[in-house]
């Protein structure tokens, strides 16, 4: 139990997908102008993330390994994150349709998040079993969520404060990420 | 060479056989939730005024507001004024922008009256109004239902004798309210 909460803190936090390992940037920078968007995207993108995660596991065990074609994982594990992402499209249009359109163009692109495909690789690069995967893919949704929504509450305050004309809109956003970045590599020794 | 050819079965068949159980979930999911119409369009709606004034060069609100939901501009429905476009904004996610310059908003609501010892009956008028405000028949005189003019202007253009003028609505006292301080005092939204 100890090691699974270990697992959990040490990706939320120490090794957080986006701010240590810089994956998933793009609907960082993307999405992160309004919270409210912010926080809808992060719920999709742990739906996604953690049943990516799952399934992939499952494939690859079940699948994959057996019939020795271990050189079809990145295929398949596309495969998976493309049709998880479209359900979720497809439910999320049915079920919140001002979010689904707040969201835009960034719902079908968390296909092409990096983080995604980049948990289903690492859980078969350190050999994790199914719970230690599942927990990997909803941690590092957690990590990804509390960066974005932190972030995206920085965005709204900047957007009204006087920003020198140089730094105004993306590069402020970028410093902002950096300055983030430098902040939680604090969290390096915690673990 | 035949066991490699087996081998490159195997991996068609095995990743094959995943799109297909895929494929068919998509499918399923698809059907089990399937929509009926664009849920945005009914939100979009519910903002537009409702006058079917024509002023943002659709055919009413409804087509403007499937418009609006397929990427138009928020900014062309003067009666919606600029409360309206800040609420399409803040439905829709997008920046708030001031109204189309073209579509002026008038400053004061204004409604039309028929100089009724002018009109010929030629029930052109009639034919224009989007909200049916104007009675009458053909070769005799028309009026307009003042509670039910929504100031659109559209009955103005078709009229051949000018006998249509635009007057401002009167305030009554429970249409008044407080002029906002902002004009005085600058207040800045944050």
């Amino acid at each position: 139990m100890a090691d699974y909460l270990l697992l959990f803190v040490a990706t939320v936090l120490v090794n957080n997908f986006v701010l240590v390992k810089f994956l998933g940037l793009c609907p960082f920078l993307g999405v992160s102008t309004k919270v409210d968007a912010a926080v809808g995207m992060s719920f999709a993108t742990t739906f996604v993330l953690t049943l990516a995660s799952a399934l992939s596991y499952l494939i690859n065990e079940w699948l994959l390994v057996p019939l020795d074609l271990q050189f079809l994982q990145t295929l398949s594990f596309i495969l998976i994150i493309a049709v998880v992402v479209q359900f979720t499209e497809m439910v999320m249009h049915k079920t919140a349709p001002v979010l689904h359109k707040v969201l835009g163009i960034f719902l079908p692109l968390i296909t092409t998040n990096c983080a995604v495909l980049g948990v289903a690789l690492l859980n078969i690069n350190e050999s994790h079993n199914f719970i230690e995967s599942v927990i990997f893919g909803f941690a590092a949704a957690v990590g990804f969520s509390l960066v974005l929504v932190l972030f995206a509450g920085m965005r709204e305050r900047i957007d009204v404060a006087d920003v020198p004309v140089a730094f105004k809109g993306a590069s402020i956003g970028l410093i902002t990420a950096g300055l983030m970045s430098l902040a939680f590599m604090g969290f390096t020794g915690l673990i | 060479m035949f066991e490699q050819l087996i081998q490159l079965l195997i991996s068609l068949i095995a990743i094959v056989a995943v799109a297909s159980a895929f494929g068919a979930l998509l499918g399923w999911t698809a059907i089990r939730f399937k929509l009926n119409g664009d849920p945005i369009v009914e939100k979009i709606d519910e903002i537009l005024p409702q006058t079917q004034c024509g002023q943002c060069g659709h055919p009413g609100c409804r087509p403007y507001a499937e418009a609006i939901a397929k990427g138009e501009e928020i900014n062309k429905c003067p009666p919606g004024g600029e409360a309206g476009i800040k609420a399409l904004a803040e439905l829709l996610g997008r920046e708030v922008i001031p109204l189309n310059a073209e579509l002026e908003e008038k400053e004061t609501e204004t409604v039309v009256i028929i100089r009724e010892p002018d009109c010929i009956g030629c029930t052109k008028c009639i034919q224009a109004c989007p909200v049916d405000a104007i009675v009458g028949t053909a070769k005799m005189m028309h009026t307009v239902i003042l509670d039910d003019c929504t100031g659109c202007d559209l009955c103005i253009p078709p009229c051949p004798v000018d006998c249509i003028d635009v007057v401002p609505l009167e305030t009554a006292a429970k249409d008044w309210q407080v002029p906002k301080p902002s004009d005085m005092i600058p207040v800045r939204m944050v």
